[in-house]
């Protein structure tokens, strides 16, 4: 009954080529400081490689084979022996209608899954070629930190590709605990370290809860495969004649889960190591830290609650009664509304009060943190199509924020806001480049923060009014709700944003100030072409961004979570739940023919294949 | 190739092409790159004028002189627009309409976003005044470097101007919400940094205020825009589109629909597809609808300007006149019947269609365009911006940018939302004359010369708002049509005496280095030159017959004096007579300050030096411009007249 589990292995290592090619590299790397020559060189260029070769892999299978050729053809290059090798290793082409399970269904393989691994591996190359053109790590260091940093996206993808609680807190576990060790690479600062420390600690806490919650899930429903779990979830809130069903259990297993990814993603209530870290850190571990990872819990957010949410409740033409999800929907908007609410209000006020620019930027990026879960609050495709384009434009403009942060500290050894005062006249590239990625965030056209947020309202706007036409006004409130308190943040965001370039542009220079001698700044070709590029992608992106839109919408196009006979089930169960009374609603919930997995079957599915 | 799109994108981007030039000069040709600028900003002047001329011979001269309703309605956006995707739809270049001067692009398809630009008789004469103040505001802009406080930024200032002048002609050409609004936005930042770096003392405070003001509008207009964008509009557009919308759903969510064959499928589609644009025109056509439908009762009978449902009708009419068979008959009627159900259902489900949404989203654009414009209270960063930014910015802030909060009440809100335009027709029409009054009190108790100049910006931005909002009956539609033309010629006037203010002020302050209206006296001694062309620009302001600043006020004073909302006719006499009144406010305040500038005499500025010929030359087109308008309006209202009182006609026309 398990649904299209592939029949072998080999398929499953295939689609998983582009991370087997991460492990490779890392392994390389750890022998590669056995090696007496390599022990002492820089391994940056090595980890650029193994992280553009992991790009292009998913690049291939993203095409898939007809794409691919395509291309080829385009390039005339389709008949050669090297258009040959590229089309045989874009054998395993995307799933074109539907997902496939990787590793007996503990990883996902689908548009979602490529969609996101394509964004972490640029993320990882863009990060890697920060680090080579700010010089941390130095080359003694350098096999460590490229260690670390591949590991930690490893985790990521896992994240983003989990389809069993299991898998979930084991990518969590395997995205954290570099980030722990990266957080407090700059050894010998005390910052740092205690950075890292607060950092794991937070973490471990936020783990074992966690792990509470999954464990308490797969307990009461006997699986921690994602598909089934949320039938059975969906079915255990779906009313019976008696009212609403309540299980406290059940409420605290989902709380405990949210809490787990609200950790990862420095939402509030549970942010507050992210100031701490960011300022310890050095910036580019922050940049990454606050692209990377951010994208790899909301994409593991959209999995749980799409999952739960069965798919979007939103479609063309089934009429509003006959839509299971509904009542779980019920509870899960709310919850994640006030969630994101919080977490984007806080965030923006927070910010203003900031002296330290990495300070005020961890504070933007748990503002944003709270846009993008205002997006995953509808429950619908459009919805997850808005996050991705989120993120891809979050992407651009908070990494291209953070790199400036990093040549700034290089230039001016301070990360401090006061010692940036006029520093338009010592480093202009530097200055207009962060006043680009700013007002990118703070969502001016036309750059690409802009296009971003506004489908993050559209998609709001849009599905308040539909499920306002199901009949489902509370939902809709929210969401209309969610949209004006959206609206609100942006105007409050825009103080501190144009507070920090009122005081690189507008203030009168540090010298003149404290009465030194006026100094330009060198500005290095590397960053300035860094930054500027990135620059440059924010306006191009926000001007022509029809083309990663079609892509976002066809990722979520296939979002297709719950198979149609598994929605059938469904009702037919909650039709049960409904003839038999009120008869212990969790496990008449279960579908009929499923008692084989009811009982250990959950964990072993791996071991099954 | 349509060449009128080419001509309105360089007519836009041109500024942007020539910022972007400023790159290549070396940082010391400071002078250099002033003329580059100031050539940028001739070229696109010389831009405006040639679409003037094409648009002036293409599109109103062919209409003949006549002025009737069938021409207004002919060269109307509404009518081109039309005529324009019929010639695209049947894919035939050789219909291409090269100078309807209204021309579309697709550019992100996935929310129908297109890069729609138009012109016609409201945005034409605001096109014109922003190309003509940009480039005498470039003139004025040759000594720039004495305001940047020895950091040489010739060229971020130059590149911020071209920004800005981009971003004003943008939002007046785009007929495309989505676009209107990138263009409404792209304008704050070259503003906030102009005002920010080059301004005055308070700098910093002024410039973040506008900001922050501005901001806030904008994401009032954002939700609104949102709004509009979700509601369905497939009953406004045409056929065709409908179709392709539907082709469309099928290819996207194909799956999900019913049906096995893909007739069916398309079929289906076709029944559930919802059409959202944010093109302004078709949301036009739906605000009129929502005007007649809320305005007759809630009857989709009264509802006469959805494609679909006119053409049935017409279909029906021309068979009962050519005495058709029974069966045919009885089919074309069945036929109406049911698009007017369809119609029906939607007009009684979406919540365009309900009083609610129309009242919120025009208070939204009313909120978001107010401040812009600035209707009091939200005028108080007027003062501040105007009081610190250089001269040649406050040109353009008052000359340019109030204009297009004007600008997006006639063009967009009062379109969309009519039926709540009229239901709060009173309260817009109060808030304009509480403007006159309020901002003609507050110039005379200022000191400051560029106060009291952006005061009596607010007072005469306020004739504006009370000619647009003196609503009137079918009846009396000529009395709404000299209201909304004399806001318009206002918004010219206004746009030519504030910037020849401020430059006139900024000259003065050039010498003085002070702007305290009681330490001045005696400036005609030593200036005479100065003071007349100073008493001309002021009495133009003022109102004085013969003068630009005449026209639109007396053409709103006579409107208003029919505003009768709710028959309550002393409610127009009352609001005549106080917006007449506040002329005399005007001229005591405005003769006031000419008296203690000139008269008199005053040993400390003896030895000044007479206004130069670079300094007249910013002038003088401003002064003739003030007289030649004033003695012979036709010259604009010739082409202007046709649009605005097309826009009234659609407006008031709908009660059954």
């Amino acid at each position: 009954m398990l649904p299209s589990i592939d029949p072998g292995i080999t398929n499953s290592l295939l689609e998983f080529l582009p991370e087997l090619v991460l492990v490779l590299g890392i392994v390389l790397m750890l022998l590669l400081r056995l090696v007496g020559s390599f022990n002492r060189s820089h391994l940056g260029g090595f980890s650029l490689t193994i992280g553009v070769i992991a790009l292009f892999v998913s690049l291939l299978q993203a095409l898939g084979e007809p794409g691919l050729k395509s291309v080829l053809e385009a390039v005339s290059l389709a008949e050669s022996s090297v258009g040959k090798t590229i089309l045989s290793l874009a054998q395993t082409p995307p799933p074109a209608q539907s997902q496939s399970m990787m590793f007996g269904g503990m990883l996902i393989y689908d548009q979602f899954t490529i969609f996101l691994r394509i964004l972490l591996y640029v993320i990882l190359v863009l990060v890697i070629l920060l680090t080579m053109t700010t010089g941390i790590p130095d080359a003694e260091d350098s096999a460590d930190f490229y260690c670390l940093l591949l590991g930690g996206t490893l985790g990521m993808v896992l994240m983003a590709a989990s389809a069993h609680l299991l898998m979930v807190f084991l990518a969590i576990e395997m995205a954290s605990l570099p980030s722990y060790a990266l957080a407090g690479f700059l050894k010998g600062r005390r910052q740092s370290s205690e950075a890292a420390l607060k950092y794991v600690v937070y973490g471990g806490g936020a783990a074992g809860i966690m792990l509470y919650g999954i464990s308490l899930l797969a307990g009461k429903f006997g699986t921690g495969y994602l598909p089934e779990l949320s039938i059975s979830l969906a079915a255990a809130f779906v009313p019976s004649a008696e009212g609403i069903p309540f299980d406290p259990i059940l409420i605290l297993a989902t709380l405990f889960l949210l809490i787990g990814i609200a950790f990862k993603l420095a939402a509030v209530p549970f942010h507050f190591w992210c100031p701490d870290v960011f300022e310890g850190a050095a910036a580019e571990v922050a940049g990454f830290l606050s692209v990377a990872s951010k994208a790899a819990a909301l994409a593991l957010l959209a999995r749980l609650t799409m999952f739960v949410g069965g798919l979007d409740p939103l479609t063309l033409t089934e009429p509003a009664k006959e839509l299971p999800y509904l009542s779980i929907i019920r509870y899960l908007v709310p919850t994640l509304a006030v969630f994101a609410a919080i977490t984007a209000t806080f965030g923006n006020l927070a910010a203003y009060l900031q002296t330290n620019l990495k300070r005020l930027l961890a504070y933007s990026t748990i503002a944003h943190a709270g846009y993008m879960m205002m997006a995953l609050c509808t429950l619908t495709r459009n919805g997850v199509d808005a996050m991705l384009f989120y993120l891809v434009a979050y992407l651009f403009m908070n990494l291209g924020a953070f790199a400036v942060v990093a040549y700034l500290r290089n230039q001016t050894r301070s990360e401090d806001l006061a010692d940036f005062r006029g520093l338009v006249r010592r480093s202009p590239i530097m200055v207009v480049t962060l006043s680009v990625f700013l007002l990118s965030l703070l969502g001016i056209p036309p750059l690409v923060g802009f296009a971003a947020k506004f489908q993050v309202f559209a998609a709001l706007f849009n599905d308040g009014q539909r499920y306002f036409e199901l009949g489902e006004k509370g939902i809709g409130t929210t969401l209309l709700v969610l949209l004006l308190v959206g609206g609100v943040n942006t105007v409050l965001s825009a103080f501190y944003y144009l507070k920090v370039m009122k005081v690189m542009i507008l203030d009168p220079r540090v010298e003149d100030l404290e009465g030194q001698e006026a100094q330009r700044y060198p500005e290095p070709i590397g960053a300035s072409l860094y930054t500027g590029v990135l620059a440059v992608l924010v306006l191009l992106l926000g001007i022509l961004w029809g083309p990663l839109v079609t892509w976002s919408q066809r990722t979520v196009d296939r979002f297709r979570v719950t198979p149609g006979k598994d929605r059938s089930m469904l009702v037919a169960s909650a039709a049960d739940v409904e003839a038999g009374g009120a008869g212990g609603v969790g496990r008449a919930a279960l579908p009929k023919g499923k008692g084989n997995v009811k009982g250990k079957g959950g964990f072993d599915k791996g071991k099954k294949q | 190739m349509e060449t009128d799109l080419i001509w309105m994108t360089l007519l836009v981007f041109v500024p942007s092409v020539f910022a972007l030039g400023l790159l290549l000069f070396p940082r010391k040709w400071e002078d250099a790159m002033c003329w580059w600028s100031l050539l940028g900003t001739a070229v696109t002047l010389g831009i405006s004028i040639a679409i003037f001329i094409n648009y002036k011979s293409g599109v109103v001269d062919r209409q003949g002189p006549n002025n009737t309703r069938a021409d207004r309605v002919a060269m109307s956006l509404d009518a081109r627009t039309a005529a324009m995707d019929e010639a695209a739809q049947e894919g035939s270049s050789a219909q291409f309409k090269q100078n309807d001067w209204v021309a579309r692009y697709p550019w992100i398809a996935r929310f129908n976003i297109d890069y729609f630009l138009g012109i016609d008789g409201i945005s034409l004469p605001l096109v014109l005044l922003t190309t003509l103040l940009s480039f005498l505001a470039m003139l004025a802009s040759f000594h720039i470097k004495r305001y940047d406080k020895g950091d040489r930024f010739v060229r971020g200032y130059c590149m911020l101007f071209l920004l800005l002048e981009t971003g004003m002609l943008g939002t007046f050409v785009a007929l495309d919400f989505f676009l209107f609004y990138i263009f409404w936005e792209v304008m704050l930042l070259p503003m906030y940094f102009l005002i920010g770096i080059w301004g005055g003392p308070r700098r910093e405070y002024a410039a973040i205020k506008f900001f922050l003001y501005t901001l806030l509008g904008s994401v009032f207009i954002l939700i609104a825009l949102l709004a509009f964008y979700f509601s369905n509009m497939r009953d406004f557009v045409s056929d065709k589109v409908v179709a392709a919308r539907a082709n469309r759903l099928v290819e996207t969510e194909g799956d999900r629909l019913p049906g096995q064959q893909p007739q069916e499928k398309l079929a289906a589609a076709k029944e559930v597809v919802r059409v959202n644009t944010f093109d302004l025109i078709v949301l036009a056509r739906a605000g009129r609808a929502a005007l007649q439908y809320l305005g007759n009762d809630r009857n989709v009978d009264a509802v006469t300007v959805a494609p679909a449902v006119e053409e049935a009708k017409a279909k029906v009419a021309a068979l009962k006149e050519a005495n058709a068979a029974a069966d045919d008959i009885s089919r074309a009627e069945k036929e109406l019947a049911a698009l007017k159900a369809g119609l029906n259902s939607r007009l009684e489900s979406e919540w365009f269609f309900t009083p609610a949404f129309q009242l919120t989203m025009f208070l939204f654009l009313l909120i978001g365009f107010a401040i812009k414009v600035p209707v009091f209270p939200f005028h108080t960063w007027l003062p501040d911006a105007h009081v610190e930014a250089p001269t040649p910015i406050s040109m353009i802030l008052a000359g340019v940018l109030l204009k297009l909060g004007g600008y997006g009440i006639i063009r967009i809100a009062y379109p969309i939302c009519p039926w709540a335009a009229e239901y709060l027709a009173a309260w817009v029409a109060a808030f304009g004359v509480f403007n006159i009054v309020y901002g003609a009190f507050a110039a005379m108790a200022q000191t400051d010369f560029k106060k009291l100049v952006a005061y009596s910006s607010v007072s005469h931005m306020g004739y504006v708002i009370l000619g647009i909002a003196v609503w009137n009956s079918a009846a009396n539609s000529d009395a709404w049509s000299w209201g909304m033309n004399g806001a318009m010629y206002q918004m010219i006037g206004h746009g030519i005496t504030s910037a020849g203010m401020f430059f006139l002020v900024g000259v003065i302050y050039d010498r003085a280095h002070h702007r305290n209206l009681d330490n001045f006296r005696g400036l005609f001694e030593p200036m005479p030159l100065y003071g007349g062309v100073s008493a001309i620009i002021f009495f133009a302001a003022m109102g004085l017959p013969g003068m630009c600043g005449f026209i639109g006020e007396v053409m709103v004073v006579f409107s208003a004096w029919k505003f009768a909302p709710g028959g309550h006719q002393w409610i127009g006499i009352t609001f005549a007579i106080l917006a007449a009144l506040t002329v005399v406010l005007t001229a005591a305040y405005i003769l006031w300050t000419l008296q203690r500038v000139f008269m008199g005499t005053n040993p400390a500025y003896k030895n000044y030096p007479d206004i130069t010929v670079w300094e007249l030359c910013c002038a003088i087109p401003l002064v003739i411009l003030a007289v030649v308008l004033g003695v012979f309006p036709p010259l604009v209202l010739n082409w202007m007249e046709p649009s605005v009182t097309h826009l009234v006609d659609t407006l008031v026309s709908f009660r059954m």
